[in-house]
């Protein structure tokens, strides 16, 4: 098996196809541990994994979590209030107190793009990127490349679709990074209020006028989450108008080629990014793209470690 | 003590004079210019020979940070940074703490210039008490105090009419008012430039039309009011558009831009590196050329620095929350003169925006050579390479984005008023 040369995962935009391919390899090798009675590995057995969470999230620290727990690593969970932080200790002080009590790994998300950079330059523990502000979510793109291939047995030559608030978001960031990388051909839809300049320059990817053309004969439609407190106030008139132009039902979704995929990052608004027929119907992975989370995050846990798979 | 400066090359836009020429200091006055001149007893004679010699440079956009913020430079340090960039005068922007919007703020400054700087110090006052947008300050009295012109720099003065009003109240004192064009609502949250890289960053953008309006806005101002009105920091292809043809219909509009404007791009941004942070932000290529074309056609009549020291601490964190700005004393020189070496602007036409147009547009008595001028000179060896090393800065502050980067000419000897406030060894 190929050699993972990275301490950290921060974006998928640092890493090669070949990087992700072998993520995704460990991944499914990962998953037949989570099928097992006793769910459990000592790959990772002595290692100190932190969760450092600067904003919220149950999904994204559970999966982590568990993921390091299957590979018998030892786990702490911090989650400093934004506030307090601001207050006094900065991101870089709190960083090296944890590394004075020696973890192997720190896994953090944070609400500012790039935060990570700057803590990888400050710590010499490998670090997981698990979201920073609008720039990757890694864990999250990888998790979605696994589970689009785990239907098509392949990623090239796929036409995804992404719609919803492209700018504001990390998880279309790696998901574009890690698609357009594996041969698939993205299609944004979006209000033009959400969609970032330039946007096409990322990679193998086209910006639709309506969400119409962006799902047309596609393989794959990703819907992204609506923080309705963020774009209240200017980028949309409202959740009733945002569902009729960029949400997904079942009426719509008989645009895309017949079974495919429907995706979404979670959590659901349900009746404004998609409906509860298409979020609960057949078409859906959601619960798979869940599932799937753990095995790719032991799998970077794992690679970032160093370690052999026994 | 009285100098004579030999063999330079004596570039004075002011008087047309650019030939191989010594310099007469006495008295710290200009004495004469002339070939072969003859030092008298006790003349201290400085050989020039290669190098240029020009009246001293003036930078009118510089944060001092004293009084309130000594942490990050002060009035000491911030000269001595000066002095050791060429600058024999600088123009200090209000954003003091507390602000220079009273007598008192800025004669503190003025005198401790006078007693403890190395260069020239000309405060500028605020538009608006504490440049909170809301008030106007005493403008009168500022200039009384000494003030060179009026400012909120750092803000915009959000408010149109008040603007209006402030122009108009400004022409009657006869100080100007240099303007910090930025639409703050289009700003948002933004912390760079709204381009490619903010999207692949996922930074919040702020797109050059904050600017921009800001900027259209402010001239339209100047022209409804009939009010001088000098724009700071132009970064952005929009703006000098505007700004030439405002100057084309004859409207009194000035404005400068900063060396990192016509140096880097937003690129600079990438590996989200915190000295790349400034407001306004660093731009794009089209905007580069486009600050490139305003110096050489001349809409863009000065160069400043827009020196902003910051703290280490304040740099050295998360790219959202790190303070906006770079230090520019000690590097502008040579960032400037690659604008002759690739044939932008003649020598002539750099001393010109570095000296003698910022002078004339404050109505300061420097820029120039004249025989019975203030003996402000900047000898600059235009050949000697160099590398910027931070630990080496005379600044307080370490904040540049051009650490470890090869320069080609810097200031050799800074002289003010007919004395060496800075000799390179």
């Amino acid at each position: 098996m190929a050699e993972f040369k990275h301490r950290n995962i921060i974006a998928l935009r640092d890493l090669t196809r070949e990087d992700m391919e072998l993520l995704l390899a460990t991944a499914e090798n990962m998953r037949e541990i989570n099928s097992r009675d006793i769910k459990k590995v000592p790959t990772l057995r002595g290692k100190t994994i932190i969760n450092l969470f600067y904003e919220a999230s149950t999904r994204t620290r559970t999966s982590f979590e568990i993921a390091a727990k299957r590979l018998s690593a030892d786990t702490v969970n911090i989650s400093p209030s934004t506030s307090s932080a601001t207050k006094g200790e900065t991101l870089a002080d709190t960083a090296l107190n944890l590394l004075a009590m020696k973890p192997d790994i720190i896994v953090m998300r944070h609400a500012v793009s790039g935060a990570h950079y700057h803590l990888a330059k400050k710590v010499s523990c490998s670090v997981v990127n698990a979201g920073d502000g609008a720039h990757e979510h890694p864990s999250q793109g990888l998790l979605d490349l696994l589970t689009i291939r785990d239907r098509f047995g392949r990623l090239d030559g796929l036409k995804v679709a992404i719609v919803g608030d492209i700018a504001h978001s990390r998880v279309a960031r790696s998901d574009i990074q890690g698609l357009t990388k594996m041969g698939s051909h993205v299609f944004l839809a979006g209000p033009p209020t959400m969609m970032p300049p330039v946007v096409e320059k990322l990679g193998n990817v086209t910006v639709c006028a309506t969400m119409r053309e962006a799902i047309q004969d596609a393989d794959v439609v990703i819907m992204l989450r609506i923080q309705q407190e963020r774009q209240g106030k200017t980028l949309m008139p409202n959740a009733r108008e945002y569902s009729r132009y960029f949400g997904l039902n079942p009426e719509n979704l008989k645009l895309a080629k017949p079974g495919a995929m429907v995706m979404h990052p979670g959590p659901i608004n349900r009746g404004v990014e998609m409906s509860s027929y298409v979020a609960d119907g057949s078409q859906s992975h959601v619960l798979k793209q869940v599932e799937n989370g753990v095995a790719v995050r032991m799998a970077m846990l794992y690679h970032v470690c160093g370690g052999e798979l026994e | 003590m009285n100098l004579l400066i030999k063999n330079g090359r004596v570039i004075d836009p002011s008087q047309g004079l650019d030939d191989v020429a010594d310099v007469l200091v006495e008295a710290g006055l200009v004495k004469e210019i002339g070939k072969d001149l003859k030092a008298s007893a006790g003349v201290e004679t400085i050989d020039a020979t290669g190098k240029y010699v020009v009246p001293g440079l003036v930078d009118m956009h510089v944060h001092l940070r004293d009084p309130g913020l000594e942490y990050k430079e002060d009035i000491v340090s911030g000269t001595r940074a000066a002095v050791a960039g060429g600058f024999t005068s600088l123009v200090c922007m209000p954003n003091t703490k507390p602000a220079i919007d009273n007598k008192t703020v800025a004669s503190y400054i003025i005198n401790k210039a006078a007693t403890e700087g190395f260069c020239n110090v000309f405060p500028v006052g605020c538009i608006t008490y504490g440049m909170g947008g809301e008030r106007m300050a005493e403008m009168g009295e500022l200039k009384e105090a000494g003030c060179v012109a009026v400012s909120d720099d750092g803000r915009p003065v959000a408010n149109a009419e008040l603007m209006r009003r402030a122009l108009e109240y400004a022409r009657g004192i006869g100080i100007l008012v240099i303007s910090h064009a930025e639409d703050l609502a289009l700003v948002g949250e933004g912390v760079m430039n709204e381009g490619f890289t903010s999207t692949e960053l996922g930074l919040k953008g702020i797109p050059r039309i904050a600017e921009d309006i800001a900027t259209a806005r402010d001239v339209m101002l100047a022209e409804y009011t009939n009010s001088p009105l000098h724009i700071a920091h132009v970064s952005t292809r929009g703006s000098v558009r505007i700004i030439r043809e405002a100057k084309a219909r004859g409207v009194k509009v000035t404005c400068e831009t900063a060396p990192h404007y016509f140096t880097l791009t937003d690129d600079a941004v990438r590996g989200y590196d915190t000295n790349a942070k400034m407001n306004p932000p660093l731009r794009e290529a089209d905007d580069v050329a486009a600050i490139k074309e305003g110096l050489r056609d001349g809409t863009i009549d000065c160069i400043a620095t827009d020196h902003a020291p910051h703290h280490l601490d304040e740099k050295d964190v998360e790219f959202n929350v790190a303070a906006n700005g770079i230090i520019g004393l000690e590097t502008s020189l040579p960032l400037s003169l690659k604008l002759v070496e690739d044939g932008i602007l003649t020598i002539n036409q750099l001393i010109e925006k570095m000296s003698f147009n910022p002078s004339k547009i404050l109505g300061i008595s420097r820029g120039s050579l004249r025989a019975g001028s203030v003996a402000d000179l900047t000898v600059i060896d235009p050949s000697v390479e160099w590398t910027v090393d931070t630990e080496t800065l005379a600044s307080k502050s370490r904040n540049t984005p051009f650490a470890g980067w090869k320069m080609k000419g810097r200031a050799a000897c800074t002289i003010r008023g007919g004395a060496v406030a800075f000799p390179r060894h």
